[in-house]
């Protein structure tokens, strides 16, 4: 990519590629490996086919849901002016907050049968009005109004960053707002579109909890039935690997589609397109448009949430403060805090070596990184303990007593190295996505100034990524904060998170007991994700003025 | 025949900032257009009002007699036919030079889209280049795309905004005598936004000068260079001394003596500004001149002086490229014979004699 | 750019510095007994009135059954776990396969936990039992219908068409019904059960607390859940309109599951962590039972009142063994005949 000038100092960029990608994919080729490795027959579920077909089916359904919702919220709060908007704008991001784990239940309880929306309009209209709710598009359903928020918060960004000048040049061709949109803002924002779609396949791929609630066999329940009930890990692993080839083929695919288009823009980072003011009651449909997408994934758990967590007070009003929650909320931020900054500090090395060294191996390298996210988290979690156990045996063959000693489940350090695996994803996309817009002349023409590649990195990417690097920091924020199967797996005693204590309750049916703290991981979210959206300026765009 | 671009009274302001105060325009059928100012002076606004992407806060636009934004009238850009070229061309990186000329033919059969294209191709001579994507084309070939892509559609006036700034000095000349060869052929009314002087006066049927929002002036080249209408058009279309002088009975004189006569101001006692323009001031070496060369500046086929004036005023002069006075040199300063300089009172151009 | 910039790093570093007590280690003095538990009910209760009796302090850590099993493995020699508790007699079998459990020999396990709850090595002991039966709102269901001698096969009649809620088959306790099926019937006649409630069109749904609600609503006739939910329901809504049928009790018995724990193989503290063992099969029963209604595996120790309230019944024996061998084989065999 990058011609001969300056090659010095470069290959180190190379190497660091090459050894990021080799730490971070340690425990997902220790969880091939010790798959490949066993003697023992593998067993593959009988009805594979079937799942490896539900699975695609609502891949397809909640990409395409969440692409129209994401992208087309993104949209109207980007172009629309109309009552609630600032708020909305935000707040729209804040689904993501939600564990999955509750989730299901809160649906469930609320949507299915015997649930009170449903015995209300049994009551007042008879049966049959509402269509069966666990099922393939009810799953997909739940799933797009919870996951659009990636592809919503990368278009976004994307929308609000891109230059005017393309989509006036579009209007003045004579196309229509909306036929500017798909044909020129919308493909322009395909990087981002892309990355954001990318997280929501991986989302799908390796849900566990919501697919269960709703009945449907994708491939990963098939891992869990498979290590759970089986006791039979290595089959687990197997499947794994072919999940992680779902989400290879979806990247891959994506890439290749892109063909030789570009989607960067000259004149750098632009204001997007001029506002238009909804008026009257195009105004209040549009805030009503977002008040739907965020009831279902937002409002209505918490609403249930908050309903139950009354109840529990009103039933016993000193259990609810429990002291230890001081401590499990401490937990929860710290190593969210330090696995965001270790996210985006690790993907802003990897976007930036990329462009400095090119070619196939490091971009291959790159894309390794962020596979994590693409196997079941409780997997990745098993993945750590063999990659650290086979470290050991390493450790201890070359003559060191005691090996590495308890490293992973005996400290803190296990749980962050695997939050690093798992949310390197989500960081790397946003800064990559950030970064692909940034023009290839930028930098090489700071390479032509001199600047050594590591100046160009503080000098140059992280300011022109900066939108990328928030977005990932708050993404992978909020996401380590409700994250829960790799915390539970390699926490060492005494050390326990919000998410965990969430969980234990949730788990056993304590809703009411559940609530309060699973409130608490959302109100956690909601700091982040304001101060992004103030800090952007995604939230109210000023007039721009021209000369 | 009638205009087919008018613009009556458009005033914009963005916040408190009035970008356009009261604008009145009208191009003819085929004409070219310059717009010029500085930067701020509100003439990418002026672009953006005619192209439907900023609505005005006064005053009306007719394009081909319909009035496209007037205080009870609103028409969509889209519905305006008018091509915009941008500065950074704005070509749509994910679609070829093909479908990017294509963009704004959408709405043809696709036989008649097919034939649009290759003839824009062909007249922008982009034929080669139909397949490729923009970041595989040179500036200048960008340039040409982007008005390919403006004049595909058969815009009823095609606005350039700044279309060659981005293109590095070489280039410039071609691709802008390519442009307007084109703009020509294709007998399009446009209008062409600048910040270069030379380039407003030498393609501009007629020049519009903006300043804080207002036109100062809008005329032919000639008449905004030899004749312009303030001293902010006299001062920004070309270099100018601008010296003290005073009008006696016809007589128009100042430091450097008697500059010319002034027809028709026989009874009059006034002090003026003259302007003198480089061109207009002959220079003779002279011991008991009254000027001193203080700069030379050697410009090929001619050669700069720059004299200093015992006023301490400097006023500059074009010399043929055999005159060549050493700096220290002192010389004597007079008028071309035939010029008539242009008079200033205030910041105003004055013509007839004060009453 | 500066504020949060400065935002972000404040509150870095502010949280870094709380943290750093996770980093470093607690300061609080170590624990004598390191528990690695799947099961949650009431084991800070049942620990903390160990830690008063004894002075020996108790800490744990919950997980999932499978997950904990394969740390561990994995932890080898360098576990801190002494106790590892867990559901399902499948997955005390399992860990006793995979060498994680060390045979305990005592007097008073033996005598507090009957033998068919326990391992005949003393590798695993059973501590609490949960039945899994049938439930059914009065106002649809007259207990009448039932067949009382293979009730869960009998949800196969055609008279329960479009009557019937069950729980999905990622659940164990699903698999471990379908498992004592296939160890009472074989496995043909397990498949035709499970076929014939497929063909009553069985509501699956994928928590025990919904099917409740489901029963209680009225959209779902019968159910199969564990008893205890019923109780904890019952304890908040008095009126809920669901009952309990003891299934089989005229054949094999109701089904029953424990769950229960041994010594890990690697501890270093394997006295203590036995007399903890012992303590929760005797004195600690009603704590460690306590609050979530599960049945307490000593029979000298009585159910709490609101299970009594239910009747006596009689059990299914379980086979632990049978429960790990034939797990996978239920679950293959529900993939089979496409129960979800």
């Amino acid at each position: 990519m990058i011609g001969r000038a300056g090659r010095s100092g470069r290959s180190a960029w190379l190497w660091l590629v090459l050894l990021v990608a080799a730490v971070i994919a340690a425990p997902v080729v220790a969880v091939v490996v010790d798959g490949l490795r066993s003697t023992g027959s593998v067993t593959l579920p009988a009805d594979l086919a079937e799942m490896v077909v539900t699975t695609l089916l609502l891949m397809i359904s909640v990409g395409v849901g969440t692409l129209v919702v994401g992208g087309g919220l993104a949209w109207l709060v980007t172009v629309g002016r109309f009552p609630l908007r600032n708020a909305l704008t935000w707040m729209l991001v804040l689904p993501l907050a939600m564990p999955a784990y509750i989730l299901g239940f809160v649906f469930l309880s609320t949507f299915d049968e015997a649930g009170p929306v449903q015995t209300l309009l049994r009551d007042a209209f008879g049966a049959g009005w509402l269509p069966p709710v666990r099922t393939l598009p009810g799953a997909a359903l739940v799933m797009t109004l919870t996951l659009f928020p990636y592809v919503y918060l990368m278009a976004r960004a994307a929308f609000a960053e891109q230059s005017p000048t393309t989509y006036d040049a579009a209007r003045t061709l004579g196309a229509s707002r909306s036929r500017a949109l798909y044909a020129v803002v919308l493909p322009l924002a395909r990087p981002s579109l892309a990355a954001g779609l990318a997280l929501v396949m991986m989302e799908v791929l390796t849900d566990f909890a919501t697919v269960q609630y709703f009945g449907v066999e994708t491939v990963s329940v098939g891992v869990y039935k498979q290590w759970r009930g089986s006791y039979d890990f290595e089959s687990a692993s197997q499947l794994s690997v072919l999940v992680l080839l779902f989400a290879v083929a979806v990247l891959a695919g994506e890439r290749l589609l892109r063909g030789r288009a570009r989607y960067t823009q000259r004149g750098g980072r632009g204001s997007g397109p001029e506002p238009v003011h909804l008026t009257g009651a195009r105004g209040w449909a549009a805030t009503l448009v977002c008040l739907l997408a965020l009831g279902v994934g937002f409002l209505l758990p918490v609403l249930r949430l908050t309903g139950w967590a009354i109840e529990e007070a009103r039933r016993d009003a000193d259990g609810v403060v429990d002291y230890r929650f001081a401590e499990y909320l401490a937990n929860s931020l710290t190593v969210a805090l330090v696995t965001a900054l270790a996210c985006v500090a690790v993907s802003l090395v990897v976007a930036h070596a990329l462009r400095m060294t090119g070619g196939r191996l490091p971009r291959a390298a790159a894309q390794v990184t962020t596979f994590g996210y693409a196997v079941p988290g409780a997997v990745v979690g098993i993945g750590v303990l063999l990659a650290f156990a086979d470290l050991d045996e390493l450790v201890r063959a070359a003559g060191v007593e005691g090996g590495t000693g308890l490293l992973v489940t005996g400290s803190v350090a296990g749980i962050l190295y695997a939050y690093l695996i798992r949310f390197m994803a989500p960081a790397y996309q946003a800064v990559d996505a950030s970064l692909t817009k940034v023009n290839t002349t930028t930098t090489l023409s700071a390479l032509s100034l001199g600047a050594s590649p590591m100046r160009i990195l503080t000098r140059v990417h992280l300011p022109l990524a900066r939108s990328g690097v928030f977005v990932a920091f708050v993404l992978v924020l909020v996401d380590a904060i409700k994250e829960l199967p790799l915390v539970l797996l390699l926490r060492p005693f005494g050390f326990s998170t919000v998410s965990v204590w969430v969980y234990e309750l949730a788990k056993e049916n304590y809703w009411e007991k559940a609530a309060l703290p699973a409130l608490v991981i959302v109100a956690t979210a909601v700091v982040p994700v304001y101060l992004l959206f103030r800090q952007e300026r995604l939230i109210d765009r000023h007039p721009g003025g021209t000369a | 025949m009638n205009a087919i671009l008018g613009i009556e009274g458009v005033s914009k302001s963005y916040g408190k900032v009035a970008a356009a105060r009261e604008l009145a325009l009208t191009a003819e059928p085929g004409e070219l257009v310059t717009v010029i100012g500085p930067s701020g002076c509100g003439k990418s606004t002026l672009l953006r009002l005619v192209a439907g992407l900023d609505r005005p806060d006064a005053g009306t636009i007719r394009i081909e007699d319909e009035e496209v934004a007037g205080p009870r009238s609103w028409v969509q850009p889209e519905r305006r036919r008018v091509g915009l070229v941008f500065q950074d061309h704005a070509l749509f990186p994910h679609l070829d030079v093909t479908r990017n000329i294509a963009f704004g033919l959408d709405r043809l059969p696709r036989a008649e889209r097919r034939a649009r294209v290759d003839e824009v191709l062909a007249i922008a001579r982009l034929g080669e280049l139909a397949g490729r994507y923009p970041h595989e084309l040179s500036g200048g070939e960008q340039q040409r795309v982007a008005l390919a892509r403006a004049l595909a559609p058969r815009p009823a006036v095609v606005l350039l905004d700044e279309p060659f700034s981005s293109l590095d000095e070489t280039l410039r000349a071609q691709v802008r005598a390519d442009t307007i060869a084109v703009i020509r052929a294709t007998g399009t009314t446009a209008m062409l936004v600048t910040h270069d002087q030379t380039e407003a006066l030498s393609v501009g049927d007629r020049v519009v000068v903006m300043h804080r929002g207002r036109i100062e002036q809008a005329d032919t080249p000639v008449s905004v260079f030899e004749r312009p209408s303030t001293r902010f058009v006299a001062s920004f279309m070309g270099d100018a001394a601008f010296l003290p002088a005073h009008v006696h009975d016809a007589l128009l004189t100042c430091e450097i003596g008697v500059v010319s006569t002034v027809p028709g101001w026989g009874h009059v006692d006034v002090d003026v500004d003259v302007v003198l323009r480089p061109h207009e001031v002959a220079l003779t070496a002279s011991d008991d001149g009254i000027g001193v060369v203080a700069a030379v500046e050697y410009h090929g086929a001619f050669v700069l002086h720059s004299v200093r004036l015992p006023s301490d005023r400097v006023i500059q002069s074009w010399q043929p490229h055999s005159v060549r006075h050493p700096v220290g040199t002192r010389v004597a300063v007079s008028v071309v014979p035939g010029v008539t300089p242009t008079l200033l009172v205030g910041d105003e151009t004055v013509t007839k004699p004060p009453s | 750019m500066r504020t949060p910039a400065l935002v972000v790093c404040t509150l870095a570093l502010s949280a870094a510095t709380a943290g750093c007590g996770i980093f470093g280690g607690s300061d609080e003095e170590p624990a004598d007994i390191h528990v690695y538990s799947a099961r949650h009910y009431d084991l800070e209760n049942a620990f903390g009135e160990f830690e008063e009796e004894t002075g020996l302090k108790v800490e744990f850590l919950f997980g999932e059954d499978a997950e904990l099993l394969q740390r561990l493995e994995t932890e080898g020699e360098g576990s801190p776990a002494d106790l590892f508790f867990t559901v399902d007699a499948g997955n005390l079998w399992a860990a006793d396969q995979a060498g994680v459990l060390d045979p305990v020999e005592s007097e008073v396990l033996e005598g507090a936990v009957p033998e068919e709850y326990r391992d005949s090595d003393g590798s695993w002991y059973g501590l609490a039992l949960r039945a899994r039966t049938v439930v059914y709102n009065p106002d649809n269901v007259d207990p009448s219908e039932f067949d009382t001698e293979n009730t869960y096969a009998g949800l196969g009649d055609p008279k329960w068409q479009g009557r019937l809620c069950m729980r999905d088959s990622t659940e164990a306790y699903t698999q471990s019904l379908v498992t004592a099926l296939m160890e009472s019937y074989g496995r043909d006649e397990a498949e035709r059960i499970v076929q014939s409630w497929l063909d009553n069109d069985v509501d699956i749904m994928s928590n025990d607390i919904l099917l409740l609600e489901a029963v209680d609503a009225g959209t779902c006739d019968v159910a199969i859940v564990n008893h205890y939910y019923l109780a904890r329901e019952l304890e908040e809504k008095p009126d809920m309109n669901v009952e309990l049928f003891w299934a089989s009790q005229d054949g094999l018995g109701v089904q029953l599951n424990l769950s229960g724990g041994g010594v890990v193989t690697t501890s270093d503290a394997k006295a203590d962590a036995q007399q903890l063992l012992e303590w929760l099969a005797t004195d600690g029963q009603d704590a460690f039972v306590g609050d979530n209604h599960e049945f307490p595996v000593n029979p000298d120790v009585k159910p709490d009142e609101a299970i009594e309230a239910f009747g006596p019944f009689e059990p299914m024996p379980i086979d632990a063994e049978a429960y790990g061998r034939l797990n996978a084989d239920a679950i293959d065999l529900l993939e089979e005949v496409g129960y979800e």
